[in-house]
């Protein structure tokens, strides 16, 4: 993969640390800009490379929280993370980052192929225009996700359940590592689950890291090899047998 | 006297042409900036930093300075006051331009009063596209220059900060950042053309013809070359009825902007009539992004 020429963040050419875990949370605290309360409290946890983890909780229980925080959008209050032995931001393209719907502007006149394109950004960088093999990337991940007939579509003309496979192909576009996926499963409907299903399947095989927000418990052991269960801000011991990912306790 | 000799009258004069160039240069940067400023909701912003160069523009009347380099400092540090007002979240951004907006006007007005003619300056309210002389027009076509190209080179980070600065800032482009520069370039922008519809009038070039063309098209590169279209043919339109109708230039440019939007409005009205409602999808279909 060719480096961009004028990368968005000094932090491109971040190396992985050989033999580092995928994710390391480690006693963080979290707080929105302006709020005293925090929203995640001294947790800690490890997520071996190519592991599959769900963030189980409650509404308002910390998963978005954990995510951001991840992601570099909410600044971190106590505690550290590393994300392949980097602090976050360390490696921008290593990340993608699958927003709740309600983040998007969903009637801004763009088409569903070029918001999968803005997930090839992060390679180009400043002033550097999507070359083929960016083009040819997006249609392969809009293929993958069932979404090629509507490719041409002013996003705010896609259901719900296209949407939400419109951001993944996104997220697939980048070709990170490590995908933090935020509900990817909220509201969505049969088809669409079984579609993401197939791409979480998918992803195993490559080696990629994915940990994923979910109410959707149903799911959890086909689609995931561990799950980490938040309840207001901490993580909480879960049933036994219900993860097989490595895991520091407070 | 003949359609041909009718329109090419008015251009025998070279102030005419001055002012034809001057118009179709600030319809190009305005509508072109205009696009984001009103799919990123900026409206507001852009009608206030017309309003707050009107102090920049005195103090510069006053000392004999340059008037653009006046505006252009008021309008810059506006852009960048207001930014920094509102960046902790503890005074909302349209708090933050109310409060800008009415106190650098009420200045400006303060300065005005203490001028005793004051002839000149009610052209820089009103506008005066007649009177563009030959460098003012140099400094427009800079700005327009400067301004198309710098929307084009960023105009992918641009357009993702607008719909998504989620991602934006995920990937490590600063939305914020992005905000900035679109805020500079609208105070350069508002600058130029101060001249052709003036301070009062200046945001209708801004916001007039890109929301006009964001009810004739859901394609964003539509959209641009939309709203470029309407704003320069309202320059042109209102150059006309200044010449023959000897009214004030400034208004009757906006007003062909005003009119032309009310044609977009129906056209939008008419096509969302015959929309079949039997799929929901449909209806958002037409919905304009505004």
């Amino acid at each position: 993969m060719s480096e961009p020429m004028l990368p968005y963040s000094g932090g491109y050419h971040h190396d992985p640390i050989p033999g580092a875990p995928a994710l390391v949370v480690e006693r963080l605290s979290v707080a929105y800009p302006g709020t005293k309360r925090l929203a995640l409290r001294d947790v800690s946890l490890i997520v071996p490379v190519g592991a599959r983890v769900a963030l189980v909780g409650a509404n308002g229980a910390g998963k978005s929280t954990l995510l951001k925080a991840v992601a570099k959008l909410l600044p971190i209050r106590s505690g550290a993370i590393y994300i392949y032995g980097n602090a976050p931001g360390g490696c921008h393209h290593r990340v993608a980052y699958l927003p709740q719907r309600g983040d998007i502007d969903w009637r801004f006149p763009i088409t569903l192929r070029r918001l999968v394109l803005t997930g090839r950004y992060v390679h180009l960088g400043w002033l550097n225009r999507p070359s083929q093999h960016d083009k040819s990337i997006v249609e392969a991940v809009i293929d993958q996700l069932h979404l090629s007939d509507l490719a041409e579509r002013q996003i705010a003309q896609l259901s719900g359940g296209q949407q939400q496979r419109a951001l993944l192909a996104r997220a697939l576009a980048q070709e990170a590592d490590l995908l933090l996926l935020d509900e990817p499963l909220n509201a969505v409907d049969a088809d669409t689950r079984a579609i993401i299903s197939a791409v979480l399947a998918n992803l195993r095989g490559q080696g990629k890291t994915v940990i994923a927000a979910t109410h959707d418990l149903g799911r959890l052991e086909t689609d995931f090899d561990s799950a980490v269960y938040l309840a207001d801000g901490r993580e909480i011991i879960a049933p036994p047998g219900a993860f097989v990912g490595e895991k520091v306790s407070v | 006297m003949n359609v041909i000799e009718w329109l090419m009258a008015p251009f025998r004069y070279s102030f005419m042409q001055t002012a034809l160039a001057a118009a179709v240069l600030v319809g190009l940067s305005c509508a072109s900036i205009g696009v984001y400023v009103v799919l990123r909701r900026m409206a507001f912003i852009g009608d206030a930093l017309a309003h707050t160069v009107l102090p920049g523009l005195v103090i510069a009347y006053l000392n004999q300075w340059n008037l653009f380099g006046g505006a252009l400092v008021a309008g810059v540090v506006t852009a960048l006051g207001i930014g920094w007002l509102s960046r902790r979240e503890a005074i909302r951004e349209d708090t933050a331009i109310g409060i800008m907006f009415t106190g650098m006007f009420a200045l400006g007005i303060l300065l005005i009063s203490t001028v005793r003619s004051f002839r000149d300056l009610t052209h820089i309210l009103f506008g005066n596209v007649l009177g563009v002389t030959v460098n003012e027009l140099v400094l427009i076509a800079g700005i327009t220059l400067v301004t198309l190209i710098l929307l084009a080179l960023f105009h992918k980070e641009l357009e993702l900060t607008s719909f998504d600065p989620t991602h934006a800032e995920v990937i490590g482009v600063r939305a914020n950042g992005m905000r900035y520069l679109l805020l500079v370039l609208l105070a350069f922008t508002v600058v130029s053309s101060i001249q052709v519809v003036g301070v009062v009038m200046t945001s209708a070039l801004l916001i007039t013809p890109a929301a006009a063309a964001a009810l004739l098209t859901q394609r964003l590169s539509r959209m641009f070359v939309i709203a470029v279209v309407i704003a320069i043919l309202s320059g042109i339109v209102g150059l006309y009825a200044s010449f023959y109708a000897d009214v004030s230039s400034g208004a009757a440019i906006v007003l062909t902007a005003t009119a032309l939007f009310g044609a977009a409005w129906i056209i939008h009205s008419v096509r969302r009539a015959r929309q079949p409602e039997d799929e929901e999808i449909d209806e958002t279909q037409m919905e304009p992004v505004l």
